[in-house]
């Protein structure tokens, strides 16, 4: 065992510093798997976003905009929330941390029950891929395309979303149990970490499956 | 290095991993490195004879030109299954995930991977994986072929495609968590002193691996997942008729796929670099070459995956590039081949049974990148593709190749993992009848292939059956070889003597350690201070 501080240094590493930068590093390449796992799914979207064109923006126009733009703003807000969280992290307020970490689950829960009511919406407009879809169209088997790759993404997200709501939960609890301090906040930054991950994978959602080619 | 030194400074060999703790709990919850990577040795190895007897039920299939033995739908059944664990559940985590896990930790100085604990479940991750997929041959069994190509395996196969698309998606979680403690381990885990340059060969191949692991696999399980979703609620995302693309999915599979045979194959590299060094006591020949092919291979490897595609429709102009690109990877394989022969040249080798795996390695890997190189000329392809020629060739590769790395290095190995030396006249003996037994197996195939027998078929016309027969008279030496490791490394578990720290004199910080090495590896960490390979040193300290 080293000389780490309150037992919190793992045996395999030397230092707290080593055990920091190790966390760290792993925290990266585990968000490079996610950006190649989300990548492919946008690759293979564009794809037939460029085959189908006119099929595509039709179904983009079946989307509620204003709901996806509601929910754009309360996720940049999650954010916010979150950095303060971390920021309160380093500067070992408990009281904050507990504070901003609510509120970020709090606005991942607005974000979700939005997407809810999408969902709800889309089932009751026979939007469902493989469920109930059915579209007046001539092209109507490639809307449902669009469709099976709206629900992929935004479900694939709002999982994401899910787990980030049960780290941070989690987070809360420990915190409450007074294990972070200014000296040792790293599993606050790293959730951080990814909830800004899950953010941005929004941020790319949005425009592509709501605004894009929209009439 | 503090070679003797640290020897002499673990006095008490009781204190080893394998005596650290006792009853199937103490396995079954342990996070040390070494215990894992026992756990993947004994569940690979269950998977390999699994896989292995699908391989005997097709081989004797073919024995006749008729279809007798089995229905034509059996057959389609038993080389799918034989290719799906094979691939995913014996030859991607054999290297890596057996020794790449005993050894990384040791050979760069640490007590254990960064992540224990994630170790611990990518195996848990694995298990599970492999348990679904085997539950598939209690549903009827699929029949796809490992390549799940659409859409039939997303539309038309009446088999339990869904079940075992979640298997192998489970299973490539187990692989992206162990590729993500590499990188992180040898990035932030090495001993003071221990520069990139000074890394063991191995370590860099899996660093390399490693990264195809975390870019690649991803990938794969979300396409996988898509067939999965277009199977269960029949949409049509690869389905031509519901406006999904076909050629799309081969494009994403193999994005994975062909980098995935460089994940089976660094890692043998890596092993080929160590034992070369060791048997010819030399230093390896141009190490920033052979270091540095393996990240070239690694990365170009992402860029020809359409040499698997040249008729599948996409474009002349594509098949051009690909076609290309792909001669470019065999450039940083040869470079490896060259340098290990450099190695050898002027050494003084000796033919233990991990060097004559090398010789073994060094044929039969030439012969499957050269044909890889027929392959990968657009032209001669068209003719071949989905032949037994193919099918030869990553045979040779795969089981000439990747396997023969793997025995290597459990031979080289096996003294330092469990404490104990096996009869050298027996393991020579079987390396021998691999040797011949693979040769004979699928040297026939390249010419029934050539010849215009397609793979997949188990009904073929009367001429072709002489090498049907060669070959699976071939096969039946080769299994016999690959049992006689069960036998007398078992044997040596119970029987062996007993193995001293260092039985090859081999260079490397995993030899400065007791064998089996205790549960946390180092007393105290040590500190480098000299090159890999130093084996003119050793010589002269010897002498
Ligand atoms: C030296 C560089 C290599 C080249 C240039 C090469 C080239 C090729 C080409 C062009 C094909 C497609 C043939 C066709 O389907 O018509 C192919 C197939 C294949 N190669 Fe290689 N290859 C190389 C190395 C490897 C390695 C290292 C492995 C495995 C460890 C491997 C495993 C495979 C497999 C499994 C297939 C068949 C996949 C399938 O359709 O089921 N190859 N190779
Ligand atoms: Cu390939």
């Amino acid at each position: 065992m080293s000389e780490g501080h309150s037992g919190l240094v793992a045996h395999q590493f030397e230092t707290a510093e080593q055990q920091k930068e190790t966390v760290n590093l792993g925290m990266w390449a585990f968000l490079i798997t996610e950006v190649m796992m989300f990548g492919a799914l946008f690759s293979a979207y564009g794809f037939y976003r460029a085959q189908y064109p006119a099929a595509f923006a039709a179904g983009s126009d079946h989307l509620n905009y204003f709901m996806g733009a509601f929910n754009t703003a309360v996720l940049i807000c999650s954010s916010l929330t979150m950095a303060l969280g971390v920021q309160a992290a380093q500067q070992g307020k408990r009281k904050g941390i507990i504070l901003f970490l609510l509120l970020t689950i709090l606005l991942g829960g607005i974000f979700l029950g939005v997407k809810v009511l999408e969902y709800a919406d889309k089932y009751e407009h026979h939007l469902m891929p493989g469920i109930n879809f059915s579209v007046d169209s001539p092209f109507a088997a490639q809307i449902e395309l669009f469709y099976c790759f709206y629900f992929a993404m935004t479900g694939l997200h709002a999982l994401h979303m899910i787990v980030g709501i049960a780290i941070l939960g989690t987070l809360v609890v420990l915190s409450y149990r007074r294990r972070f301090s200014a000296n040792y906040y790293n599993p606050v930054e790293m959730a951080g970490l990814y909830w800004h991950f899950v953010d941005i994978v929004w941020i790319f959602l949005f425009p592509f499956l709501y605004l894009i080619g929209r009439s | 290095m503090s070679n003797t030194v640290a020897v002499a400074s673990h006095p008490e060999p009781d204190n080893n991993y394998w005596t650290a703790g006792y009853g199937l709990k103490s396995w079954l919850l342990t996070t040390d490195h070494k215990r894992i990577a026992i756990l993947y040795l004994i569940m690979i190895s269950v998977f390999f004879v699994i896989g292995g007897l699908f391989a005997v039920l097709i081989r004797l299939e073919l024995l006749t030109p008729a279809g007798d033995l089995v229905s034509s739908d059996t057959y389609n059944k038993l080389f799918t299954l034989h290719g799906l664990v094979m691939i995913f559940f014996f030859l991607i985590p054999s290297i890596p995930a057996v020794m790449g896990n005993f050894l990384i930790p040791i050979m760069i100085g640490a007590r254990d991977l960064a992540f224990p604990r994630i170790n611990l479940l990518s195996w848990y991750v694995f298990a599970i994986g492999g348990m679904t997929t085997f539950a598939v041959v209690l549903f009827g069994g699929v029949d796809t072929g490992w390549t799940f190509y659409t859409p039939y395996s997303s539309t038309y196969s009446k088999t339990a495609v869904g079940l075992t698309a979640i298997g192998v998606f489970i299973t490539g979680f187990s692989s992206i968590l162990t590729g993500l403690n590499f990188v992180v381990t040898i990035h932030k885990m090495r001993a003071p002193g221990l520069t990139w340059f000074r890394l063991p060969l191995f370590v860099w191949a899996h660093y390399a691996t490693s990264l195809i692991m975390l870019i690649g696999t991803p990938v794969v399980a979300i396409t996988i997942l898509l067939v999965f979703l277009e199977r269960v609620f029949g949409v049509g995302i690869f389905d031509p008729a519901l406006g999904g693309d076909p050629v799309l999915f081969q494009h994403l599979f193999w994005f994975y796929s062909h980098p995935a045979v460089y994940i089976m194959i660094l890692p043998s590299m890596g092993v080929i670099s160590e034992v070369v060094a060791c048997f010819s006591r030399k230093r390896i020949f141009g190490y920033g070459f052979v270091a540095f092919s393996s990240l070239a291979i690694a990365v170009l490897g992402f860029l020809i995956w359409g040499h698997h595609m040249f008729t599948s429709g996409q474009s002349i102009l594509a098949g051009m590039v690909f076609s290309i690109l792909t001669m470019l990877v065999a450039i940083p394989s040869a470079v490896k081949v060259f340098n290990w022969t450099a190695t050898m040249y002027k050494g003084s080798i000796s033919f233990e049974t991990p060097m004559i795996y090398v010789f073994g390695f060094l044929g039969l890997f030439t012969v499957g990148g050269l044909t890889g190189l027929f392959l990968g000329a657009l032209g001669l392809d068209v003719h071949v593709h989905d032949t037994y020629f193919v099918v030869a060739h990553f045979h040779y590769i795969m089981v000439g190749g990747a396997i023969m790395g793997y025995l290597a290095a459990l031979h080289f190995w096996w003294p330092k993992i469990t404490g104990k030396l096996y009869s050298e006249a027996w393991a020579k003996l079987s390396a021998i009848i691999i040797f011949i037994g693979f040769n004979l197996t699928f040297f026939p195939q390249f010419l029934v292939g050539y010849l215009g027998m397609p793979r997949r078929y188990h009904v073929y016309p009367d001429e072709f059956q002489i090498f049907h027969i060669l070959s699976t008279a071939g096969a039946s030496i080769l299994a016999i070889g690959y049992a006689f490791p069960a036998f007398y490394l078992i044997w040596s578990l119970f029987r062996g003597e007993a193995a001293p720290a260092n039985p090859w004199n081999a260079k490397g910080l995993e030899w400065t350690v007791p064998s089996p090495p205790p549960k946390h590896n180092f007393d105290t960490i040590p500190v480098v201070k000299e090159e890999a390979y130093d084996y003119s040193r050793l010589e002269e300290e010897v002498v």
